[in-house]
């Protein structure tokens, strides 16, 4: 966008200059902007031949495989801490039998998707961006353009969609290791009943809840993979700048991953209702 | 291809009159014309006209920031220009979209200054990349023809050189490996982007051999971005000097050094020019020794093969 030439005129008297919120604004829009277009050109290579099947999967074993043993860890914890609140609430009203039914929600819905998308931002998002970033200054990118090779195609779309698909899978096995840690704490430290905990469990939680926690994880997934890309992409400059996306990425998509996370709960809502 | 004059972008006309799209010309396989480009409030290129000569070795020269490299990245399509044409086989590159261009990038191959090879990839996988995303080749073929490049090139004889990784090369196997990537498909045009930067003399004098066999033995047009005069003078048969973003010198090693160019002269004079470069001046001094004569004019649509003075000598 071109910047004007002259400095704006001043505004007539009582009236308060609002030129000051053109950058941010500008900013926002351009923010998101940039990010859709990207991501659009990004589902363009979907399409678009040649097709290059061993990226897809390269990129969905970095981003899932690779990030398995943190996020179990992440898991079995989370889990753990979250068995250990709820039971201190419960304890108040007697009613620590309710336990696994909510944890079990709370991971269904978002502790499993949103926790997993943070630690995959901080792993894999940031490896995309530093990764990207590092191509870029050493022109790897201009040399895959020199050679016809559409450069968004061949890095970009199999990470997006490497985070599209390895995400709901990372969440379930979240939800998994995350209950056992909820179990274990729940019942061999808390000495809570066993049959109390897997009954509200399975009556609390419905497939439909882990069906939500997945969509959104699919949706954090695309956020998080074009955040990483888009500031991988664009740097110009040394390995500070590099850095600096790098960094850049992680916070991009972490604060998405936040942002979609009310939005698409409160749309999730509306179609999957709790029961009663 | 026969199209219709296109008008620059923004209306302007270029110094020269425009090269006419359409007509393949023989002597000049490249032909730049009113080439304008800004960066901010930059303008690094402000008005290229440049001829490049088929089956030659043409130098681009000049000082650092001058803008050699932005003007070679708009020969790839890298970037886009402000104004201005450049015809590739009477086809004006300028208008064409991405998808429009990959068939056209394809017959170029660019060698980066600092090589650009994929990190990831191996040297094999590094050179067998335009067959692989070109071609439905079998692996053995592939192979065969990266094991052939590399005997050419003179790194077939080090040890699971196929095998190492960019990071285990040494700078100047890094650039061949580079050169190798760029030859493997044969292309037209080979593209250097300062190749023998920050070489000691004997690595440089290699890459200028390496850069000179290539021209000879697989016939390619070649176009070196370059601030060495004397890897200039050693490999160039037409030398083209490009300052405050516009060229200001261009004909043969033999007729740049007889121009009276002032800022030409103190690049000269700076320069370590190597035996070839005081060879070129040695035969000036064989010829009329006071007599300064000008070099050829860039050609234009009016006179393609303008005629250098007649009292000079050597082209």
């Amino acid at each position: 966008m071109a910047e004007a030439a002259s400095a704006p005129a001043p505004s007539p008297p009582g009236r308060v200059s609002l030129a000051f919120l053109g950058v941010p604004v500008r900013g926002f829009f351009g923010f998101f902007g940039d990010h859709a277009i990207l991501l659009g050109r990004a589902l363009a290579g979907i399409v678009r031949p040649p097709f290059r099947p061993r990226l897809y999967l390269e990129q969905m074993h970095f981003v899932g495989v690779g990030s398995l043993p943190i996020i179990i860890l992440v898991a079995f914890f989370s889990g753990m801490v979250s068995a250990q609140q709820t039971v201190r609430a419960l304890e108040l009203f007697r009613q620590e039998r309710y336990v696994g039914g909510a944890v079990g929600l709370s991971l269904a819905l978002e502790l499993a998707p949103v926790f997993t998308a943070l630690m995959i931002t901080a792993r894999a998002g940031s490896g995309m961006a530093t990764e990207l970033g590092s191509m870029r200054i050493t022109e790897q990118i201009d040399a895959l353009t020199t050679f016809a090779v559409n450069p968004i195609q061949y890095l970009v779309t199999p990470r997006v969609v490497a985070a599209f698909f390895m995400l709901p899978v990372m969440t379930m096995v979240f939800n998994v290791v995350g209950m056992l840690g909820a179990f274990l704490y729940s019942v061999v430290v808390k000495s809570i009943d066993y049959g109390a905990f897997m009954e509200y469990y399975r009556y609390w939680t419905d497939p439909s809840d882990y069906f939500q926690g997945c969509v959104k994880a699919s949706i954090f997934g695309v956020a998080l993979a074009v955040a990483a890309c888009y500031e991988g992409f664009n740097v110009r400059g040394g390995a500070k700048e590099v850095g600096l996306a790098t960094t850049s990425a992680v916070v991009s998509g972490s604060v998405s991953v936040l942002v979609l996370d009310y939005f698409l709960s409160d749309m999730l809502a509306t179609f999957f209702p709790l029961r009663s | 291809m026969t199209a219709s004059l296109r008008s620059p972008p923004s209306g302007s006309e270029p110094s020269f009159p425009r090269a006419k799209e359409g007509e393949r010309d023989e002597r000049w396989q490249i032909r730049i014309r009113g080439l304008k480009k800004r960066f901010g409030p930059q303008q690094v290129l402000d008005g290229i006209d440049l001829d490049i000569e088929r089956g030659k070795t043409n130098i681009i020269i000049g000082g650092s920031g001058q803008g050699k490299s932005v003007l070679m990245k708009h020969l790839m399509g890298l970037l886009k220009p402000d104004e201005g044409q450049i015809l590739f086989e009477g086809q004006d590159l300028v208008p064409l979209t991405e998808h429009q261009l990959n068939p056209v990038r394809k017959k170029f191959g660019m060698v980066f200054q600092y090589a650009a090879l994929f990190d990831s990839m191996t040297v094999m996988e590094n050179i067998a990349f335009p067959l692989l995303e070109r071609y439905r080749l079998r692996r053995d073929e592939i192979e065969k023809r990266v094991r052939e490049l590399l005997d050419r090139l003179g790194l077939g004889k080090v040890p699971g050189i196929e095998m190492k990784f960019p990071a285990e090369l040494s700078g100047g196997q890094r650039k061949r490996v580079g050169l190798a990537r760029a030859l493997i498909d044969r292309p037209q045009i080979l593209l250097y982007d300062e190749p023998t930067t920050g070489l000691d003399p004997i690595a440089t004098k290699n890459v200028d051999d390496m850069i000179r066999q290539t021209a000879d033995e697989f016939g390619v047009t070649s176009v070196v971005i370059s601030h060495d005069m004397a890897s200039t003078f050693r490999i160039g048969d037409r030398i083209s000097m490009l300052h405050a973003g516009k060229i200001v010198v261009h004909g043969t090693p033999a007729e740049v050094m007889k121009s009276d160019l002032p800022i030409l002269r103190e690049f000269l004079f700076n320069a370590n020019m190597g035996e070839h470069g005081r060879e070129a001046k040695g035969r000036e001094a064989e010829g009329p020794a006071t007599e300064i004569t000008k070099v050829s004019p860039p050609p234009t649509q009016s006179n393609p093969n303008p005629s250098p003075n007649p009292s000079r000598g050597a082209s």
